[in-house]
């Protein structure tokens, strides 16, 4: 399915994946930003659409003009840990509860409909602007809520994602960081939801060596989520980049399986004798999955981190791509090896005992 | 796995076959263990030597290692090893490295190293022209050589020309003539081997560090080259199935054919078999002089002494012409993919200097490389079979005259023996006695015979001694593939899975099908279409043998050895250097061969208990 491109100005609280890229970040965050970039790429993402720092600022203002928000974040004392409590439990409370303004609200709940014509599950999750949003230690940022049936359910989620920035630890944070609440803001991300056969994670750089001619791919059955949150040990591959070899092939024991709850959600179901030590994935699979990790690696230039999922079909759809930070970080200049006046004297590598 | 220290079997522990005594002592004492050689590590040397040596056979080892030692230590000076020592115990030939430990020594033996060395990698290819010329000449020579005969009287010509020598003098320069051309063949061989291979090593390690994770398949397929006199004879085979359909004789060749028939029918069908026969005749020179195996035993005979193998491989081709396929070796797209490779690898590398050396490397590796896989086809093949064919002729002539009953029967003695035997008959024509011989060979002809087969049948550690904490000596690694990993995979058998085999993954791909175990040439034509081929090494002039079956196993081999090379190109899964397949797979069972991985499956697993 797709989704046509919708003209929309600059300050609109909603725009479709195709009409962003990464440039786009400052409004629809990292996660927004690369989904529309991969699908202008040409790559298979689920479609969706991005709540934007726009619609969150609309919210923001209609909540400034009942009661100050930002203003109070401002006064807390961050070592305050019982005050920060109670203003977050405050604020999370209005952003979860208090009227959103007819113009966003209707661009949500409108956009859903288009985006699940037939009640089809959508994914909702918080799609950070800055880098470091991006830390680990921005804690309460990285929400993410699966296979949200309704409407309302997932105008709700939605208040979520925003509420967390009002997180004990999201608010002491910033005042510690000493960021400004002015430019404080969010983007989430609403996404067709994938009934993943199985799904996983794709480095396109080796996470053990750094090694940039492999590609090593990890999965499991069912949703990702497993993977992700490292409830079950996932199956893995190291495959050549170059070459599409396949040098490694742990198959391992895949006790459970994340799926679809029936009245939305997910559960953990455990997964039968046979399945739990089949791979997968087949081999045509891990080499699809090459073509895009090359695809998308080429597009922007440099190493990345992928998840991705096969639908029940076998269809290879990405859910996220982001660039790999901690080989990268390392990367210095020094070369593999001293370069040497006369290119012989590498043979003593060989022959001389040298290392 | 329990980690208790294991150890090979000590040489001194190592028994002497019952029966077998006297044909033992008969290996020179040189080559006998002593005592002393417990203290070193020692590894058969399966790769070149998979079978019993004949006495005779010998020659090939001796003559190896005195060339071999001879660069590393005196010509080349290799800083960290010299030569290989040689044992031979059972009809098996054990080996062991002399390394350099002396820092001092190793420094002073690396500015040596620097010198010659460097000077034979700076002018490679004249170096490299001039030792065609020279192995050229070196054949020339020994087809110049006469055959040995005996007249009842000498020529009048000897007479009328006063040429003061008779006969009987050319059985002994005849003989010592071929011996010394052996020798020195095999001097030429060692002549850039080992830098060779160190050009290739070379990159290798570059590789390694560049990508840490990268497989020693897609390093090697970066490095090989495409043109080698070693795949003409293959060649050779498909231009002539292709004559046949392109003459409309095709129909000759079939599966059972008896090849004598074959050529008969063809000269007597007129203008179109005879100008296939014609063309025969001309692969035939000198590109059938290849033999059927490494060329280290003297029955291994060349094609041109025995056309079974390019005649095995000529009905498969025909049917593939038939049947539309190409079976040329498709040297642009393989020239076009591997070039594509180096480039692909190329720009993952994040410095300039980085790619500065990488150029450098590969270019060093692709310079090697036609001598590498080339040098093969004219000291292995060609050479060797002159050499053997012409002890042979020695053969004929002594049984003529009663030694032993049949000519094959000569590679029952050692060389020395064979002059002693020679020079019995040369005094036994000018004095006009009998010669001793004819009472004194044939009981030891026999008994060693019945050594060879009592040999033949046992199983062999795959090495003796201590195990080195490292093996460094590059000569090892290079020319026999065997790492302190391997040792201790074949040290931990038994403790891991017995279904499965581990070797170097010499070309990907996974295929499931029945096992034939082939130990000796002589079983080559066992093997039928879609078999995996188990083998302890797999020969250069196998390779018409690859359209036939679906993968191949080996005991012994790297990644670059021919196999491997060769497998690559017909995209055959092969898995190299596995230590026993031939002795832990039986034949007709079914296995699963996993290229990608370097992995063997036994599938039928009761049986292998049984077995083992």
């Amino acid at each position: 399915m797709s989704i046509p491109g919708n003209s929309v100005s600059s300050f609109a609280p909603v725009s479709w994946f195709a009409d962003v890229g990464i440039v786009d970040r400052p409004t629809v965050g990292g996660k927004g930003g690369s989904l529309g970039e991969l699908t202008r790429a040409g790559i298979a993402v689920p479609p969706g659409f991005v709540v934007t720092t726009h619609g969150f600022d609309l919210f923001l203002a209609a909540l400034e003009a009942r009661a100050p928000v930002r203003a109070r974040v401002e006064a807390l004392d961050p070592h305050d840990l019982d005050a920060a409590a109670a203003l977050a439990q405050e604020l999370r409370d209005r952003v979860a509860h208090e009227p959103m303004p007819v113009e966003v609200e209707r661009a949500i709940t409108e956009a859903h409909a288009r985006l699940s014509p037939n009640g089809e599950p959508v994914a909702v999750r918080s799609s950070a602007t800055t880098e470091d949003a991006e830390d680990a230690s921005f804690a309460g940022l990285q929400d993410t809520f699966l296979w949200v049936l309704s409407a309302q359910d997932m105008v709700a989620r939605v208040r979520e994602c925003w509420g967390s920035l009002y997180s004990v630890e999201s608010m002491t944070y910033r005042l510690k960081q000493n960021f400004p609440e002015e430019g404080v803001a969010m983007a989430v991300v609403v996404q067709q939801m994938v009934d993943a056969r199985c799904a996983g994670v794709m480095f396109t750089r080796s996470p053990l060596t750094g090694d940039k001619s492999v590609i090593t791919i990890e999965g499991a059955w069912g949703l990702g989520s497993s993977v992700v949150s490292g409830e079950v040990t996932p199956d893995r591959w190291v495959l050549g980049k170059i070459t599409g070899e396949i040098t490694t092939r742990d198959i391992s024991d895949k006790h459970a399986r994340q799926v679809p709850a029936p009245g939305g959600g997910i559960q953990e179901v455990e997964n039968s004798g046979d399945l739990r030590t089949a791979p997968c994935l087949s081999d045509e699979d891990l080499l699809g999955l090459r073509a895009v990790g090359r695809q998308i690696e080429r597009h922007y230039g440099k190493a990345q981190d992928i998840e991705w999922a096969l639908d029940q079909q076998g269809n290879i759809l990405l859910l996220q791509s982001r660039p790999e930070t901690v080989w990268s970080a390392k990367d210095v200049t020094a070369p593999v090896k001293t370069s040497e006046g006369n290119p012989l004297n590498h043979v003593m590598t060989i022959f001389g005992g040298r290392k | 796995m329990a980690d208790a220290p294991k150890s090979f079997p000590l040489p001194s522990s190592v028994k002497v076959t019952t029966g077998t005594e006297a044909a033992q002592a008969a290996y020179p004492y040189y080559t006998q263990f002593k005592p002393e050689d417990d203290q070193r590590f020692w590894f058969y040397n399966s790769m070149h030597f998979p079978e019993p040596m004949h006495h005779f056979d010998m020659i090939t080892a001796e003559a190896a290692y005195c060339a071999l030692g001879s660069f590393n230590t005196r010509v080349h000076v290799l800083p960290t090893t010299k030569g290989i020592d040689h044992r031979i115990i059972n009809g098996r030939v054990f080996i062991g490295g002399v390394a350099v430990t002396d820092p001092e020594e190793i420094a002073a033996r690396a500015a040596e190293f620097q010198q010659r060395a460097f000077y034979y990698y700076e002018h490679w290819e004249k170096l490299y022209d001039q030792w065609k010329d020279k192995m050229k000449a070196l054949i020339a020579e020994a087809q110049a050589l006469p055959s040995p005969s005996l007249p009842d009287l000498e020529p009048i010509e000897t007479t009328h020309t006063g040429k003061g020598v008779a006969a009987n003098h050319a059985l002994i320069d005849t003989y010592r003539k071929q011996l010394e051309g052996y020798f020195r063949m095999w001097h030429h061989h060692f002549e850039f081997l080992l830098l060779g291979y160190g050009a290739y090593l070379t990159f290798f390690d570059f590789c390694k560090r560049a990508f840490p994770e990268i497989s020693d398949q897609a390093i090697s397929r970066m490095v090989a080259g495409m043109e080698a006199e070693i795949f003409r004879p293959d060649e050779e085979i498909k231009r002539l199935a292709r004559r046949a359909v392109e003459l409309g004789v095709d129909n000759h060749f079939h599966d059972e054919m008896d090849i004598d028939q074959v050529l008969a029918g063809l000269d007597q069908l007129g203008d179109k078999g005879r100008e296939w026969l014609d063309e025969l005749e001309t692969s035939r020179n000198p590109w059938f002089n290849v033999n059927v195996g490494d060329g280290f035993y003297h029955y291994h005979r060349s094609w041109n002494d025995d056309l079974s193998m390019p005649f095995a491989a000529l009905p498969g081709y025909i049917d593939k012409i038939r049947a539309g396929e190409n079976i040329e070796r498709p040297l642009d797209r393989l020239v076009e993919e591997r070039d594509q490779l180096v480039a692909d690898y190329r720009e993952l590398l994040d410095t300039d200097e980085d790619r500065a050396t990488y150029d450098q490397l590969i270019g060093l590796a692709h310079r090697v490389f036609p001598y590498v896989e080339g040098h093969k086809f004219y000291c292995e093949h060609w050479y060797t079979n002159l050499f053997f064919n012409k002890i042979r002729e020695f053969g004929a002539l002594l049984a003529e005259h009663g030694f032993f009953a049949k000519e094959e029967d000569v590679f029952h003695l050692t060389h020395y023996e064979l002059e002693s035997a020679i020079v019995d008959l040369m005094l036994a024509w000018s004095s006009g006695s009998d010669p001793r011989g004819p009472g004194h060979w044939p009981a030891i002809v026999a008994q060693r015979q019945q050594a060879i087969e009592s040999w033949a049948g046992e199983t062999v550690p795959p090495a003796l001694g201590v195990v080195p904490d490292v093996i460094d000596d590059p000569a090892i690694v290079m020319l026999w593939g065997i790492t302190r990993e391997n040792l201790d995979t074949w040290l931990s058998d038994g403790a891991e899975n017995t279904n499965e085999l581990r070797g170097f993954a010499a070309c990907s791909g996974v295929v499931e099908g029945t096992a034939r175990v082939i130990r000796s040439v002589k079983e080559i034509g066992r093997i039928e279409q879609g078999d995996i081929l188990v083998c302890q090494v797999t020969n250069p002039t196998w390779s018409p043998l690859f359209q036939k079956i679906s993968a191949a196993v080996s005991d012994i081999g790297g990644s670059m050895s021919h196999m491997a090379i060769v497998a690559r190109e017909y995209g055959l899964p092969a898995v190299v250097g596995t230590g026993s397949a031939t002795q832990k797979i039986r034949d007709g069972q079914r296995i699963r061969v996993d290229g990608g991985r370097g992995l063997v499956t036994l599938l039928d697993e009761e049986k292998v208990l049984e077995d083992a």
